[in-house]
Formats: C-alpha cells, sequence, structure tokens
C-alpha cells in the first residue's frame, strides 16, 4: 500500500472519533473558545452588543454553520452525529479543493 | 482562535489581507515551480489532516475549549510553502462552509495560524533539530517543542489583534465598536490556555506523528 493511501486511512480512522469533538467537551462542561462568542455570548460577557459587531457578526450565512445539519434538535446524539457527517463533508471539500488547487500548480513542472 | 466575523475591524481584517496575500502569492509562485506531481497528495492530505485535528475541542473543566492546528507538523513534512497554502485551504473553506471563523476575518486568521504558525514552527524545528540524525529522539522533541511554540505564537497573535480593537474602533462616546476586550484580557485568557494545555496537544500530536515518520517512511523528514 502506497504511503497516501496508508494516511488517507490514518485521516478516516481520525475522522470516526470525530463525535468526540462534541462529546468530551460536554462532559468536562466546557462552553466554546475564548473569543469565538455568538452575539448573546458578548451580551452576557461584556454587558453591551458593541455597534459594529452588530453590523457584521451576521455578514456571512455558513451553510453548515457550526458544524450542524439544518433542523436538527440539540440532543447529544444527534450534534454528534451532524459533528460527524458535517466533518466527513469538509474532509471531502478540503481535499477536493486543495487537489484542484495543486493541479494548476504542478502543470508547469511535468507529471514526475 | 478562529475570530469570527465582527470582532475586528475594518482596518484590522483589512491589514490583515493585505498582509496576508502576498505570503499566499508567493507560496503559489514558490509551489509553481518546486511541487512535483508525486508531492501533489500530500498537500490535500496536509488541509484534511489540519481540518480534522482542528475539529477535536479539547476542554477546559467548567472553562473554554481549544485545539491543535497541525500547522508545524505539516510544516515539517511538506515544507513551509506548502504548509501555508494546506492550512489556509482548511481555514477558508472552514469559514465559508461552517461559520468557524469569519469571512471578514480569513486574512487574519489564515495569518495567525496558517503563517505565523507554519514560519515559527517550521523554524523552531531547523533550529533545534539541525543536523541531527532523522530517527534521532532530538528530531522528535525539536518537533515538540516547535509546536508547542508555534500553537502559542499563534494564540497571541490572536489576542493581540483582538485585544487591539477597543483602541482602534471606538464610538464617538468611547465605546468598543467591535471586541470589546483590552490586551491586558485578551492575552492572558488566550496564552494561559494555550501555554497551559492545548500547547502541549500540539506538541503531543506533532511528535506521535514525527515518531510514525521516523518509522515507515523516513523520506519525508528529510
Amino acid at each position: 500500500m502506497t504511503m497516501t493511501k496508508k494516511l488517507w486511512i490514518g485521516i478516516a480512522v481520525l475522522a470516526l472519533f470525530l463525535p468526540l469533538g462534541v462529546i468530551v467537551p460536554r462532559w468536562f462542561n466546557s462552553g466554546g473558545a475564548w473569543g469565538e462568542w455568538g452575539l448573546d455570548e458578548i451580551q452576557k460577557a461584556a454587558g453591551f452588543v458593541p455597534e459594529g459587531m452588530k453590523r457584521l457578526a451576521e455578514i456571512w450565512k455558513a451553510p453548515l454553520s457550526d458544524y450542524s445539519l439544518p433542523n436538527q434538535s440539540k440532543s447529544l446524539l444527534n450534534e454528534s452525529l451532524s459533528y460527524l457527517i458535517t466533518g466527513i463533508i469538509g474532509i471531502a471539500v478540503i481535499a477536493g479543493v486543495m487537489y484542484l488547487l495543486t493541479k494548476l500548480l504542478v502543470r508547469k513542472n511535468g507529471s514526475r | 482562535m478562529h475570530i469570527p466575523d465582527g470582532y475586528l475591524g475594518p482596518a484590522t481584517y483589512g491589514g490583515m489581507f493585505v498582509l496576508t496575500v502576498p505570503f499566499w502569492a508567493f507560496a503559489s509562485w514558490k509551489l509553481n515551480r518546486t511541487l512535483k506531481a508525486r508531492q501533489a497528495p500530500y498537500l490535500a492530505l496536509g488541509a484534511a489532516f489540519s481540518f480534522v485535528i482542528m475539529m477535536f475541542n479539547i476542554p477546559i473543566l467548567g472553562g473554554t475549549t481549544g485545539h491543535a492546528t497541525g500547522a508545524t507538523l505539516i510544516a515539517i513534512l511538506i515544507g513551509p510553502w506548502a504548509a501555508i497554502i494546506s492550512v489556509s485551504v482548511a481555514l477558508i473553506i472552514q469559514a465559508m462552509l461552517f461559520g468557524d471563523g469569519g469571512i471578514t476575518a480569513i486574512g487574519a486568521n489564515c495569518f495567525t495560524m496558517a503563517i505565523a504558525g507554519v514560519f515559527t514552527g517550521y523554524v523552531v524545528y531547523r533550529l533545534i533539530a539541525a543536523r541531527s540524525e532523522i530517527t534521532s529522539k532530538r528530531r522528535l522533541m525539536a518537533g515538540a517543542v516547535a509546536a508547542y511554540v508555534s500553537l502559542n505564537v499563534s494564540a497571541i497573535i490572536a489576542a493581540v489583534l483582538l485585544g487591539v480593537q477597543p483602541l482602534l474602533e471606538k464610538s464617538p462616546t468611547g465605546q468598543p465598536l467591535y471586541a470589546p476586550f483590552p490586551l491586558n484580557v485578551t492575552i492572558p485568557a488566550m496564552a494561559l490556555e494555550h501555554l497551559l494545555l492545548f500547547g502541549f496537544v500540539e506538541a503531543a500530536v506533532t511528535a506521535l506523528v514525527i515518531k510514525y515518520f521516523q518509522k515507515h517512511d523516513t523520506a519525508m523528514l528529510g
């Protein structure tokens, strides 16, 4: 088996454990990352929502916002499964984009 | 460490794009001249690895979460210029598809995690590894230390970007317009959690994978 194949398998195995990215923080009663709060959380943390932040915060509607699938309940099972599925989608999209980009980049160097 | 939309004012996020784009351009130019077709799959692997490792949120009891980025490891394995492109692609897709990090903050986030993370990790690794044997313990240690330092440098730059907002962007009445916390809040908060926990996770991941390559494919470390 080639090295790249082995490494892709490694990434696939890592991906299977992705639900831990949701479950483990719950065990420890942890919130999100520092400095990545939503508007309601910043209201709580700072006591107000800065004007500019209000304007810019929702400038982009990400299709799979926060690694969740649309219309899913907030149960731990649903969140972990959504996290797993969106993670796999992310890996596929990123690998695809990077693959196309490198195709463009190596064109000049021939096929070796 | 993924700064969301609304945290940085236009001067900062604009400035960070201006700072970051030349690195992307130079990295692309460099790869265009040097990248061989057989190396190409490693860029996709690097981007996928960085993405997936960032999804493993590491908790602090009752506090926040953080994650490794893989920047140092990827830099060691595929070189700094390829690593900058790989980690940047992961970050850009995270912002666009998952709203993880802001669209306006793509320049800033790619600077902290991809550019600063990759260069710091790569330079520290090279300095410590020097001319040691590829399979030596010293290489392993070099990777671990480099990863630890790199993640902390990224975190501190992010903290500075957030912390200068109240100085740069104020309403006429003096209220912060964007990220509201000053440097003496952002730096300790970001530095402590990365110095005490997340940096060690980055170091462990990096050392573990280097160990694997020392055993199975030393050519990647050469």
